[in-house]
């Protein structure tokens, strides 16, 4: 991650007494086209996955209060629709976690490209 | 002298070294605060589970489960889910744009002192409740599992974490949660493991057990498999499924502004470990939750309910060290009474290091000294007597409130932490117009929101019969309401060019971590 940082450009918000250094062009920075296509690229993917979690997580209290019967239905053993849909609300929160993992990492050299286009 | 009086002591000792450690290293603001952001990925990722995996986690749901079957379910699989907004919407901005808090990544754009003093009183009010709620139940827990009485207990309890938090900071406190969640799992995977071989390692006979629960011949038969138990219509009349919705609302949208667990990611150095933290505590929190189907169905199918009844009262908070003692005996008992205690010990450090960072941090160098306290070592210093103050408090109203109903008050922490807290570090992050009176209007109202419904709710203060607001989990209707509010008090105001101006700023670092604070100790 060294490649992301430069000493030479802290700037901190806060109560530290450190010298305040030149700061970098910020907003020339934002106007970059690939700062552009990077925010777009993670919104691609983080609203859609967003809007997909809540409707697939909140589907289970709303099934569950509304129609209990159809979510008591058995499918195996003792074994029934509501507790499977339950299960695969982890298995459903891993899976997304790996998928924002493998895609964010495209990210990071995306991000690191824009820092560098300054120099 | 028993068994797990034996295994406190070991516990404890174990973590005072820890602290001795820690103390020698904490050299500095970024160090005793932050843990001078050197934890690695897989020590954040226990870190975080330790620092949320709380007595109401391991007692509390096995205790729901029991009674209540897959509704209690219901809280395990909210407590994972919450992570995905941890994961997509708060981590990384937060480490790339923050030091310490919460508020400094509010700060950035926002007038400081108006903003940091709301964010640290939200903070303060959110970490006092849960940090009652944990001690309450600590000193009930104690009482049953080792026979020290109530306030001993609680004082003891408060005492251990002001060493580990005072002197140790926040390098000692993440190592006590990382200890404590590896103890934490490896119980979960015992009592799992002999749930499983009680049932000859036989799913479908556990299933089979759980759907005929007779809790050992002492009532009629329910099948804890099917929903409805707890927030069924039948059970808990019309508002009982909107009850259970809002609860999940409130679950996966309060984790993310739950101040403990956000001041986490400013332990690591970069905001990719900050990623791979949360993936790491996934794994250990899912995994977790999912054994809650074992030890928390299984209770119920496993414990004769007298075994409960230790003055008489069935007290549910008891039933994973009771499933321990019925299935391991009394060193497995011992075990698990001592894991329950970790627990307890680490989240209320979390807590202590959360509200006393924010108090010495946003309001006494930010709001008071407006960001210019130059003698070193001073915000510190303000930190450890803020830790003081607030353990004595807490310590305090625990055990005046000992009656009080602990889920109430973890309840109102979800509350504000999604209807306070979470809104205005999403606008923050994301809308450029958002000013200084929205910041404020959010925290205030959704802080205000959120005490009032569920002091009219049925927790509240007109108990459930009369309650004036049918919800227990104010969620649905809060967490709006902090979003309007935060929203209209945008619009309402002039716009604020200065915020704006630097939206481009905060937009920069928050997604590239250029600038972002670095690791100092190695």
């Amino acid at each position: 991650m060294a490649s992301y940082s430069d000493p030479a450009m802290h700037n901190k918000p806060t109560s530290d007494s450190e010298p305040v250094p030149s700061q970098p062009d910020w907003q020339e920075l934002a106007s970059r086209p690939a700062f552009r296509d990077l925010l777009s690229a993670k919104a691609r993917f983080i609203v859609p996955a967003l809007i997909f979690f809540m409707v697939f997580y909140l589907a289970l209290p709303i099934l569950v209060g509304y129609w209990p019967d159809m979510m008591k239905k058995k499918i195996w053993g003792e074994v029934n629709v509501a507790y499977l849909f339950a299960l695969s609300q982890f298995f459903m929160a891993w899976i997304m976690a790996f998928l924002y993992v493998k895609v964010a990492a495209g990210w990071d050299k995306a991000a690191a490209a824009v820092i560098h286009g300054q120099e | 002298m028993s068994v797990s009086l034996i295994m406190f002591l070991a516990f404890v000792g174990l973590t005072l070294l820890i602290t001795f450690w820690a103390a020698k290293r904490n050299t500095g603001a970024s160090a005793y605060f932050a843990a001078g952001r050197s934890i690695t990925g897989w020590q954040n990722g226990f870190a975080v589970a330790g620092d949320y995996m709380s007595a109401a986690s391991f007692l509390g749901i096995s205790g729901m489960i029991y009674v209540a079957g897959y509704d209690g379910f219901m809280y395990s699989v909210g407590f994972l889910v919450a992570y995905i907004t941890v994961l997509l919407v708060v981590a990384e901005p937060l480490r790339n744009a923050g030091k310490y808090t919460m508020a400094d990544l509010l700060a950035y754009r926002l007038k400081p002192r108006p903003v940091r003093a709301l964010a640290s009183l939200s903070t303060l009010v959110v970490s006092t409740f849960y940090m009652i709620a944990q001690m309450v139940g600590a000193g009930a827990i104690i009482k049953q599992l080792i026979g020290i009485s109530f306030e001993p207990a609680v004082i003891g309890v408060g005492v251990l974490m002001l060493v580990y938090v005072v002197f140790g900071g926040m390098l000692a406190t993440t190592w006590v949660q990382i200890i404590k969640a590896v103890l934490l799992m490896v119980g979960a995977l015992m009592l799992s493991y002999l749930v499983l071989q009680f049932h000859h390692f036989s799913i479908t006979d556990f299933f089979n057990s759980v759907a005929h629960a007779d809790y050992g011949g002492t009532e009629a038969p329910k099948n804890l498999m099917e929903p409805g138990l707890k927030f069924g219509v039948a059970v808990a009349g019309p508002w009982g499924p909107i009850d259970l919705i809002s609860l999940c609302l409130g679950l996966v949208l309060g984790t993310a502004g739950l101040p403990h667990i956000l001041v986490r990611f400013y332990t690591v150095p970069d905001a990719k470990t900050a990623r791979s933290s949360v993936v790491w505590a996934m794994a250990i929190i899912g995994a977790f939750y999912i054994m809650t189907t074992l030890f928390g169905f299984g209770a119920a199918t496993i414990i004769k309910k007298a075994l409960l009844t230790t003055d008489g009262k069935l007290d549910v908070n008891l039933v994973a060290p009771v499933l321990a003692q019925v299935l391991g005996g009394e060193l497995f008992f011992a075990f698990i009474s001592a894991v329950a205690f970790a627990t307890i010990l680490a989240v209320v450090a979390g807590l202590t290091m959360s509200a006393s960072a924010s108090f010495a941090h946003d309001f006494y160098s930010n709001v008071i000294h407006h960001g210019k306290v130059n003698r070193p070592g001073q915000e510190i210093r303000v930190a450890r007597i803020t830790a003081f103050v607030v353990g004595a408090i807490s310590i305090g109203l625990a055990i005046r409130l000992k009656e009080v109903n602990v889920a109430f008050l973890v309840g109102l922490a979800f509350s504000v932490a999604a209807s306070a807290n979470l809104p205005v570090i999403v606008l923050s992050v994301f809308w450029k117009r958002f000013n200084t009176t929205g910041a404020v209007a959010g925290l205030a109202v959704g802080l205000v929101a959120s005490i009032i419904l569920i002091l009219l709710g049925p927790s509240g203060i007109y108990g459930k019969a009369d309650a004036i607001f049918p919800l227990s989990n104010p969620g649905i209707v809060s967490i709006p309401i902090g979003f309007l509010a935060a929203w209209l008090g945008t619009l309402l105001s002039p716009r604020d060019p200065a915020a704006e101006g630097k939206f481009d700023e905060l937009k920069v670092r928050a997604h590239t971590g250029l600038g972002s604070e670095k690791a100092t100790s190695h």
